[in-house]
């Protein structure tokens, strides 16, 4: 059986990393390796997790410095004699071990716009067409597992911009209203109203590390930002709104 | 008495998969004051990994369907033991929830049209499931989360509910819960005037299974130990097809809409099983030549459905037979082949988490090879016993919906019907948990003594003499379960399993764990571990009595159904620390709705 | 909301991280090969009639159109007129932003490595908030894909004589190579169908949602682009000076110049 040796943080701020040895067996993942260490060596070793699957975004991490979801992390991935760093996520307080305190990310949910759609077709069924909900669908794969929020420098690196910006993460809610078809806020609401998009300088690391590879930054924030562009002075676009009556995708 | 903060709410939702969501959006509507408890956080429930979707006879896909359709392939699936009224409700009102959910901006894959399509199922005479690709789950369950914040609701993340609370009189009426903050360990009373059971399934108590670490079945626990009704909980449903490999993986799901999307089962010698097992009762519409199978796939008129679409228990159990046979994978599964029957792309488009799963987890690429797939602890169709119209159980006070009512599915689910169930009844019980708030006055006493115990019993872990580990308990309990209380049964091992789980009762007494109440794993698992010992309790005792094979059942002994078990639920109560078991008729269908089955 | 302070915190100082790959060789390879385009770029055009710059039917692409009225002093490069718009067109590009925002700023270096900097505003306040203008500089952009493709066909004409040389080969796949960099540009995107909501609303906006479509798939290799045409832009221009000062031949059908 191979063996992995792993360095964890555990405790709280005033914590430490400790080393372990433990043997796994093919096929394993990180998540894994810890559950076999918590079996033995460290039962009460917080980790969060929930689906071991990938799709309930709770086991994010830092492993060998990169944020991660450990249970799509495989061990296969590292040498047979590395040693492999696990750390909690930076950008949120830490409550223990690998646990940390994601709920600034709820707070902000809570100040997200809500979708309002018009009243349905007389059959009592919205129509809309597939490829005008593609884009969209992109968006709604997220699994909120926080990663991008953790490894946007914007916050991660000056906690004093967590008021302003509401995140990567909320970028990409606020294109999936903003872009709906049936929506109906004013333009505005949805992508100027505080959000701190002016903050993002696109440098992509929350598209890097997304594990559902939804494109941030290239089809939620530059698109949300080039919307806010024209709210505020396209002069050329304005002329076109003016002749051609408003270019907006409101109409339906 | 510990310390302890305390809450007051008219409405206590426990659990937010899509059934809790669903209550509390529903009880805040109707004006109570409604709280929502989960065990993870906001929007990580079970719900979240639901795959291949929603069934709701919307008739988009084809006219043809409606809610009679639909009741009649319900029942059906469920060998005729599901309570009628509910089947009858759940196919009535589910195109109406699935029309809410988009409303409040869940986005379905389209028809030409633009309406919501619809994909086949197994079990569904027509292409029932509105879907969003293979992450429908997802879809629901950020959705709901996303109206129900917008609403007001309180939400109490990663707090734990370890008992229900009584008022202490002679009806037994429950008046709040008790519960822990995960992260701090400290105590939570809550006091409320109704309380909504929705805390999903049980399948953790199996070592192979397809749930995520919450499926300990505390919903199950609670209401035993609140002494309310449990029905039907010798049914468990095995997914016919889970990963089997790697070892590290076992269990989860591969979605069944691998086959509706024209993927084929497939033994060790390349044959196409699934041709031998077609029972009699589903004979007449089932294909039995392949060119009739693939025909089928584009012509739902002229062509029987394939038999890789039969309901689960049938599937589950035919792939167990053939690798009993020696005809299975090399890991102990059999194929599940649609790389040689459908396009790259296509299989990308329609399945792009089975392929991400299967490429991360496994290093098989699903366009290229065939999966290799095995039956999985899935669903658990038994549960608190719930009046069809309100959600409301055997117990003042109480209601249940979702994964942990009973009733709905009978002895078989068919895949598609739970998400409509979370939503259908969820809204049921919602509403019927802020009626029954209305009616009360003021807010129900809570006994004293029995919140002691709670507190008392949620600290017993640290300072219990033993030494046991819960880690171990639990993996041992997973493996005597798996195998004395499987997918096939017989009275030697359901008797030496009643045995063993005497056995586990006095160890879980003896669990002794490590460290602080601070975010402690160990502890937490702990008291899980009560819970899964009450829910191994209740299905063993009830597959014991069951003297027959029906649906998620199955007996060696007893191979086929029996008249007198057709006729009647097994229902289980708490009384005094004892389990008791009572059959009872099944309740009437009108001549109406029998007429639906004439036919066959 | 509270930070996290303590050991954990204090492990951030600059450049830590626990990243253990190459983190930092993206940002140099970036810093050296944008800070040796400029340079390159700046003397080529600042040298202007001081070292020649086109030759036969070639016309150096920094110089395209060229623009040299009689009364245009000697010390004043023709290129003056034309690189403002592309310097705008680059500068504000999106990919370039965080290309240099990484490289030169290290605002961050590399993903999950601290950034230096104490405060942070990104691109809210002046004069960063000026990038906000890229779509302009696009407009200016979109002018240029014509005329270069209209440069690369007159250099097939020499003489009276339809022809090909290395050179025309060269001046075409630059014009291509910028093509494709200016149509992969977001705010193009934006502009013919990303800003509307419904696509299929009306038989011109399916119009224009095949045209997204287009434009996005060049998006989607924005930053291939936008290297390929940056190196193809230089050594165009390069090749044009050895060739029109005879440091080497340019191998043709029509001879030589
Ligand atoms: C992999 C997979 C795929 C599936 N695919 C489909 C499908 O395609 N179609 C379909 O119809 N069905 C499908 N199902 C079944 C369906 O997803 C579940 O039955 C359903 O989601 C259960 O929902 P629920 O609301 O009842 O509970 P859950 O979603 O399980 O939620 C339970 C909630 O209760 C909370 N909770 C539990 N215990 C406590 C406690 N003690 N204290 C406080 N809170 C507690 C949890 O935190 C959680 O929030 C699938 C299931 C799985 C596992
Ligand atoms: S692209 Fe913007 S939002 Fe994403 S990580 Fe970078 S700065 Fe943050
Ligand atoms: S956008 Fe991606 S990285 Fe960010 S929370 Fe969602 S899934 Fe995670
Ligand atoms: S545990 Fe659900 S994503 Fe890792
Ligand atoms: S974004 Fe790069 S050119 Fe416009």
């Amino acid at each position: 059986m191979p063996q992995a040796h792993l360095r964890v943080w555990r405790g709280g701020d005033d914590g430490e990393y400790r080393e372990y040895d433990v043997e796994y067996s093919e096929g394993m993942v990180v998540l894994d390796v810890l559950h076999l260490l918590q079996a033995t060596a460290a039962p009460d070793m917080a980790v969060r997790w929930n689906c071991k699957a990938g799709k309930c975004g709770s086991c994010s991490a830092e492993v060998n410095g990169k944020p991660r979801l450990m249970c799509m992390t495989r061990m296969q991935l590292f040498d047979p004699y590395e040693t492999i760093a696990i750390a909690p996520l930076k950008t949120f307080p830490l409550i223990r071990d690998l646990v940390t305190d994601v709920s600034h990310n709820y707070a902000v949910a809570n100040g997200m716009p809500e979708f309002a759609p018009g009243p349905p077709a007389p059959d009592g069924d919205y129509r809309m067409q597939q490829i005008d909900i593609d884009r969209m669908q992109e968006f709604h794969k997220c699994i909120e597992c926080f990663l991008c929020q953790d490894v946007c420098h914007v916050i991660r690196d000056h906690s004093d911009n967590l008021p302003n910006f509401a995140g990567p993460r909320f970028f990409v809610q606020l294109a999936q209203v903003s872009m709906h078809p049936l929506d109906e806020h004013a333009k505005g609401d949805t992508v100027s109203a505080g959000f701190g998009l002016d903050y993002c300088n696109i440098t992509k690391c929350c598209t890097d590390v997304c594990p559902e590879g939804i494109h941030i930054t290239d089809n939620a924030i530059i698109p949300l930002k080039e919307r806010a562009i024209d709210e505020r002075f396209d002069p050329i676009r304005a002329l076109g709104r003016r002749l051609f009556g408003r270019g907006d995708g409101r109409s339906h | 008495m510990p310390d302890y903060e305390t809450h007051e709410y008219d409405v206590l939702v426990i659990g937010a998969g899509g059934a809790g969501l669903r209550a509390a959006i529903e009880a805040s509507a109707e004006g109570a004051r409604t709280a929502l408890v989960c065990k993870s956080l906001l929007g990580k429930a079970h719900t979240v990994m639901a795959e291949g979707g929603i069934a709701a006879a919307l008739g988009n896909v084809y006219e043809q369907d409606n809610w009679q359709v639909h009741f009649r392939d319900t029942m059906r699936g469920g060998k005729m033991l599901n309570h009628w009224r509910m089947a009858q409700i759940h196919a009535q009102e589910a195109p109406d929830r699935v029309r809410e959910l988009e409303r409040w901006g869940a986005l379905f894959d389209r028809t030409a049209d633009g309406r919501i399509l619809q994909r086949d199922f197994g079990g569904h005479r027509f292409a029932r499931l509105a879907h969003v690709g293979d992450r429908t789950g997802l879809e629901m369950i950020r959705t709901l989360q996303q109206h129900a914040v917008h609403r007001g609701i309180d939400v109490f993340m990663e707090c734990t509910v370890t008992r229900l609370l009584k008022d202490g009189g002679e009806s037994g009426a429950v008046s709040g819960a008790f519960a822990y903050w995960r992260e701090s360990g400290r105590f939570v009373v809550f006091r409320a005037k109704a309380v909504v059971l929705a805390t999903g399934g049980l399948c953790k108590v199996y070592s192979i299974n397809s749930n995520s670490w919450e499926g300990t079945g505390d919903g199950h626990a609670l209401a035993t130990w609140a002494g309310a009704d449990m029905i039907d909980m010798e049914f468990v449903q095995f997914h016919p097809t889970g990963m089997v490999w790697p070892l590290s993986v076992r269990g989860i799901l591969v979605t069944e809409g691998v086959r509706g999307d024209g993927g084929t089962l497939k033994n060790a010698g390349g044959e196409r099983f699934m041709f031998r097992y077609i029972p009699p009762m589903f004979a007449a519409e089932t294909a039995d030549t392949e060119a009739e199978a693939d025909r089928w796939y584009n012509d739902r008129i002229n062509a029987r459905r394939t038999p890789d679409l039969l309901p689960r228990d049938e599937v589950a159990r035919a792939i167990n037979a053939e690798v009993k046979a020696g005809r299975g994978s090399p890991h102990g599964g059999v194929f599940l082949d649609i790389a040689s029957r459908r396009d790259a792309a296509y299989i990308q488009r329609r399945l792009p988490s089975m392929y991400h799963q299967f490429r991360e987890l496994a290093d098989v690429d699903i366009t290229q090879v065939a999966m290799e797939v095995g039956p999985t602890a899935h669903y658990a169709m038994g549960g608190v016993r719930v009046d069809p119209e309100t959600g409301a159980a055997t117990v003042p006070g109480l209601f249940a919906a979702g994964e942990v009512a009973g009733g709905m599915h009978g002895s078989n689910r068919l895949g598609g019907n739970s998400l409509s169930d979370l939503v259908v009844f969820g809204r049921r019980a919602g509403f019927g948990a802020a009626e029954h708030a209305r009616g009360l006055g003021g807010l129900p006493h809570v006994d004293g003594e029995s919140l002691e115990l709670a507190a008392t019993e949620a600290l017993a872990p640290f300072e219990a003499g033993g030494n046991e580990n819960p880690y171990t308990i639990h993996r041992e309990l997973q493996e005597a379960m798996q195998a004395l209380v499987g997918i096939i049964r017989t009275e030697g091992e359901l008797a030496q399993a009643r045995e063993q789980l005497g056995t586990f009762r006095e160890r879980v007494q003896r669990v002794r764990v490590e460290g602080t109440r601070q975010y402690n794993p160990g502890w937490h698992l702990a008291l899980d571990l009560r819970a899964l010992l009450t829910v191994a309790e209740l299905i063993t005792q009830g597959a014991q009595a069951r003297k027959e094979s029906r649906g998620g059942h199955t007996r060696d002994d007893f191979p086929g159904p029996d008249a007198h078990f057709g006729t009647v639920n097994l229902v289980q109560r708490q009384r005094d620390g004892v389990l008791a078991l009572r059959e009872e008729p099944l309740p009437q269908m009108s001549d109406e709705l029998r007429r639906l089955f004439e036919e066959d | 909301m509270a930070q996290a302070t303590g050991a954990l915190a204090r492990e951030r100082r600059y450049g830590k991280t626990q990243r253990r790959d190459r983190w930092w060789l993206e940002p140099v390879l970036v810093a050296t090969g944008l800070g040796a385009f400029i340079a390159y770029s700046t003397v080529s055009a600042l040298l202007g009639e001081h070292w020649a710059f086109e030759v036969g039917p070639y016309l150096s692409p920094f110089f395209e159109p060229l623009i040299r009225p009689d009364w245009l002093p000697d010390w004043f490069s023709p290129a003056l007129f034309i690189l403002p718009a592309p310097l705008a067109f680059r500068t504000t590009c999106y990919y370039y932003r965080r290309a240099y925002y990484r490289a030169y700023f290290m605002s961050p270096p590399a993903c999950a490595v601290r950034e230096p900097a104490g405060s942070y505003s990104g691109e809210s306040r002046f004069p960063l908030v000026l990038q906000q203008l890229h779509r302009f500089a696009l407009y200016a952009a979109l002018v240029f894909v014509p005329v270069l493709w209209f440069g690369a066909l007159r250099s097939y004409w020499h003489d009276g004589e339809l022809g090909v040389g290395l050179g025309s080969v060269l001046i075409t796949v630059n014009a291509f190579l910028l093509m494709m960099y200016t149509f992969g540009c977001h705010s193009l995107r934006h502009l013919v169908a990303g800003g509307l909501n419904c696509f299929s609303c009306s038989t011109f906006r399916q119009a224009r949602h095949r045209a997204w479509r287009f434009v996005t798939v060049a998006n989607e290799h924005h930053r291939l682009w936008a290297w390929t045409s940056l190196i193809g832009v230089g050594l165009t221009d390069l090749y044009i000076h050895l060739v029109a000062n005879d440091v080497i031949t340019d191998p043709n059908t029509w001879g030589s110049f």
